[in-house]
């Protein structure tokens, strides 16, 4: 089926099957291969995205369900000013290893931000949990989510 | 480790300089091989100066999130004198034939190349310096070198590397083993902070991984591969799948693991990854599987308390008499450990692509081993490792998955299979999970006898592990030297083997990351029974500074008390506390010691804080990957014995389908904070991405134990 949707504010049309996941989606028929497949069962968020604003897994998304929706993916986070904060706080920590989860890891931390602009140790980690990063670069994410809040890089002592 | 790089790099750069003659000076440029054909500004195979004096240096080994596309070119870089602003850092193609071992494994990158790197950038160095004497017509002795020039101190005069590049390429390469190194004191780059070269693009989602791979006419393809392993396709009915729309082939190939001749695996081959993925469905495949279904983890574990209780297959160590020891012994103190199959579950799932075409193999591969996998692949292609080309992509974590190279070899056949389209062979999470190469599962028995003092004086183990013909399997062995076998007087260690048909492999740290927790934990139950804490009985045991030689590496006792005394002191160790545990590990050159502070918080383990003292020689080279690597280790070793990681097998076949059948650590498990100290000894830098991992499992075990009361002597541990 012939299937309209905005990305990073482009509009765009792709004929696909109205089960194929939007992950699939972006990454065939739309040549960005920015947003990983890591699980496709919902269960890591390496394929984080924003659906008209809210963090989704794109491999959880059927095409259909994103029709006439506006998506942002990691290719695109960086024209909003918080998305370019978070971008640019994640490379000043050099927060990556492989780096293969850090795409999801920057849209989750910017939906984060979005909605809870200086989030506590808790609200950080609670929000993050979904994301996994199997090099366990966890102690830099969460200073560089403190970091783009405008907060101290290092939490407070208990 | 071979250190075979060294004897040949020069016959490298003579061949890279030979018949140099086209003058390109485009900074885009794939950094040139060491060809006939190299341009003329090509001073080695790894370096290349640009006309704007920025100067291209080729990583040459598989980066999978260990920064050693950063931390290699740093050694060529510091010993060219160059600002690191100049440095341009490309990957080289895999091709051991010019670049030497290009294998990422074992925390072998840093010892193999520290000096072989800075000796390729201190002979371009060289060549610069020669062809800037020539041209003043001074002695080159007079002549220094910084970011990037050539200077002449008494006039000032300076001359660009761009400006002396194509005449310094037409200078003889000196030595490479005469050529003089810096003075470590003189260092600018190796020890300074440079964040890694990819984050850019990482941080804005640009295509790097393999998975990312895309080539115009590109197809794709899902696999379906028996599920017990070790069986082979018998016969498959594909006319269901061919009759799909998109659906371009259907092909059996052998992944590697059977013998050749034979197919364990068949390939769906269609337009779109995901129009593949869901044809395969449709296959109906009949395995030839009777000889491997009756393995499973029920049948290991009971199997092993049977032989685990009998006397051992073979001996591994011996000194003394242990068994007579013990009877005389002033305490005897006794127990079982044993660790399951674990998966890697690197994030980016395997993945390769390959183009055959006019009869030579083009490969895209994140390997970690794509030498190997390339004498594979052509093996099983019927082609020569002359007829493939090996690019190597960024790796979306290795953790030693990516030694295997399935999927380059099912890439590479179904590839010949379609000649002249690239296709792009991808695993989903379940076929990752259930086709890994597992750490071995493994079952102890310890003894350990002490005397009136205090002194371990006896120690046995049987070590139940997986075999085949009397030896090991890949990656289940143990090292005769675990220490402190090498210095008990009377030590029996013993081994017995039992049949898998598991494909298995390693894993981050192999086999340290199970024997640190079996062994460290059993040493902290037998310095209880001695009346003392593990450092401090750790002390005693290890004795005076020394060296002592081991299986294939030396272990020094001075650099294992260095790291205890600097974490204890850290952490302000005073003896046994509640929650607090620690932990020691020697591994992959590395010396490093651990303490885990924990708590309960609402009925979970929740760990407050770690320290790590690691001492990995003379020089940390990139202290903020350092840092990293360090703090990455230590939430992995805590996520295999924490979150209940165990591979489960029945009927043959591996049950994990995705992250909830095998959990990773997530941030909210995670330490609230990771304290690391590197201890800084006049050794040679040794590597990093492994060393840190192993003692954090038994200083954890241990720090529950001493929070609880209840020793846990079982990976993953059952906190309930």
């Amino acid at each position: 089926m012939s299937i309209s949707l905005t990305v990073n504010g482009r509009k765009r049309v792709v004929e696909a099957e109205a089960d194929k996941p939007l992950l699939w989606v972006l990454r065939e028929d739309l040549a960005m291969p920015g947003t990983k497949f890591g699980c496709g069962a919902g269960l890591c968020g390496a394929c984080t995205v924003h659906l008209d604003g809210d963090a989704v897994r794109s491999c959880q998304t059927p095409i259909a369900d994103a029709a006439g929706k506006s998506i942002t993916t990691i290719e695109g986070v960086g024209l909003n000013e918080l998305g370019k904060r978070v971008q640019d706080a994640w490379a000043a920590l050099d927060v990556p290893q492989c780096g293969y989860c850090q795409a999801g890891q920057i849209m989750s931390a910017t939906a984060l931000l979005k909605q809870n602009p200086k989030p506590t140790p808790e609200d950080i980690d609670g929000w993050m949990s979904g994301n996994i990063c199997r090099c366990a670069t966890y102690m830099r994410i969460r200073a560089a989510i403190r970091t783009a809040a405008g907060l101290p890089a290092e939490e407070a002592a208990a | 480790m071979s250190d075979q790089i060294t004897l040949s790099r020069r016959s490298f750069i003579a061949a890279s300089l030979a018949g140099g003659t086209a003058l390109t000076l485009d900074a885009s440029v794939v950094l040139a091989a060491a060809t006939a054909t190299a341009p003329a500004d090509v001073l080695n195979a790894f370096v290349r100066i640009n006309a704007d004096n920025t100067v291209s240096i080729g990583a040459k080994n598989p980066e999978i999130g260990q920064g050693v596309k950063v931390m290699l070119p740093m050694l060529i870089a510091e010993e060219m004198d160059l600002a690191w602003e100049q440095v341009r850092i490309e990957q080289t193609d895999a091709n051991e034939k010019i670049y030497g071992v290009q294998t990422a494994g074992g925390s072998t990158a840093t010892p193999r190349n520290w000096l072989p790197m800075r000796q390729v950038g201190a002979a371009a160095r060289a060549m610069l310096v020669s062809a800037a004497a020539k041209k003043w017509g001074v002695d080159p002795a007079t002549l220094a070198t910084a970011k990037g020039a050539v200077i002449q101190t008494s006039s000032g005069k300076s001359l660009t590397y761009a400006s002396l590049a194509k005449a310094a390429a037409a200078e003889t390469p000196p030595d490479l083993a005469k050529v003089p190194l810096k003075d470590d004191k003189t260092f600018t780059i190796i020890g300074k902070s440079k964040p890694g070269v990819d984050v850019p693009k990482i941080v804005n989602g640009q295509p790097l991984y393999g998975i990312d791979t895309s080539l115009p006419g590109m197809v794709h393809a899902a696999i379906v591969k028996c599920p017990a392993h070790g069986g082979t396709v018998a016969s498959f009915d594909d006319t269901a799948v061919k009759a799909i729309p998109g659906v371009l082939g259907v092909v059996a190939v052998n992944s590697g693991f059977v013998p050749q001749g034979k197919s364990d695996t068949v390939v769906v081959i269609a337009d779109s990854w995901w129009k593949a993925s869901k044809a395969r469905e449709k296959l109906t495949v009949k395995w030839d599987d009777a000889a491997v279904t009756g393995f499973s983890t029920a049948k290991y574990v009971a199997d092993a308390a049977k032989i685990v209780a009998a006397a051992p297959q073979a001996s591994l160590f011996k000194a003394g008499d242990a068994d007579a020891t013990l009877t005389k012994a002033a305490k005897v103190v006794k127990a079982d450990y044993e660790y399951p199959f674990l998966a890697h579950a690197s994030l980016e799932p395997q993945n390769c692509t390959a183009m055959f075409q006019n009869g030579k193999l083009e490969i895209w591969a994140p390997s970690q081993a794509p030498a190997g996998g390339a004498e594979e692949t052509a093996k099983l292609c019927g082609l020569t490792t002359d007829d493939l080309t090996i690019h190597m992509t960024r790796i979306g974590g290795g953790f030693g998955r990516r030694l295997m190279n399935d999927y380059m070899v099912i890439a590479g056949q179904v590839a010949k299979a379609m000649p002249g389209k690239p296709v792009k062979v991808l695993y989903d999470r379940t076929d990752d999970f259930r086709h890994d190469f597992y750490r071995p599962a493994g079952w102890h028995r310890f003894t350990a006898g002490l005397d009136a003092n205090g002194a371990l004086i006896a120690l046995k183990d049987h070590f139940v592990t997986f075999g085949k013909d009397g030896k090991p399997i890949r990656a289940a062995q143990m090292a005769p030297s675990e220490f402190p076998a090498p210095v008990v007087p009377n030590v029996d260690l013993g081994v017995s083997y039992m049949a898998t048909n598991l494909a298995t492999g390693w894993l981050r740290a192999p086999t340290s990351n199970a024997m640190s927790f079996v062994w460290q934990s059993f040493m902290d139950e037998v310095a209880e029974a001695a009346g003392l804490d593990l450092p401090e009985f750790m002390r005693r045991t290890l004795g005076a500074p020394r060296e002592i030689a081991g299986e294939r590496v030396k272990f020094h006792t001075g650099r294992a008390r260095g790291v205890i005394d600097a974490v204890c002191k850290s952490a302000g160790w005073q003896g046994r506390k509640k929650g607090r545990g620690f932990g020691f590990y020697f591994s992959h050159l590395g010396y490093f010691a651990e303490i885990v502070d924990l708590s309960m918080k609402d009925g979970a383990i929740q760990i407050d804080k770690v320290w790590v003292a690691g001492d990995i020689g003379a020089h940390v080279i990139n202290p903020i990957n350092a840092l990293n690597q360090a703090q990455g280790c230590v939430i992995d070793g805590i996520g295999q014995a924490l979150v209940g990681q165990k591979i489960v097998q029945e009927n043959g076949a591996i049950t994990a389908e995705n992250f909830g059948d095998f959990p990773l650590m997530r941030i909210d498990a995670a330490p609230r904070e990771i304290v690391v100290e590197f201890v800084k000894t006049d050794f040679a830098p040794t590597g990093l991405g492994e060393p840190a991992l192993p003692p954090v499992i038994p200083a954890l075990a241990n720090a529950i134990y001493s929070l609880t009361g209840k020793r846990h002597r079982r990976l993953p541990l059952e906190l309930i």
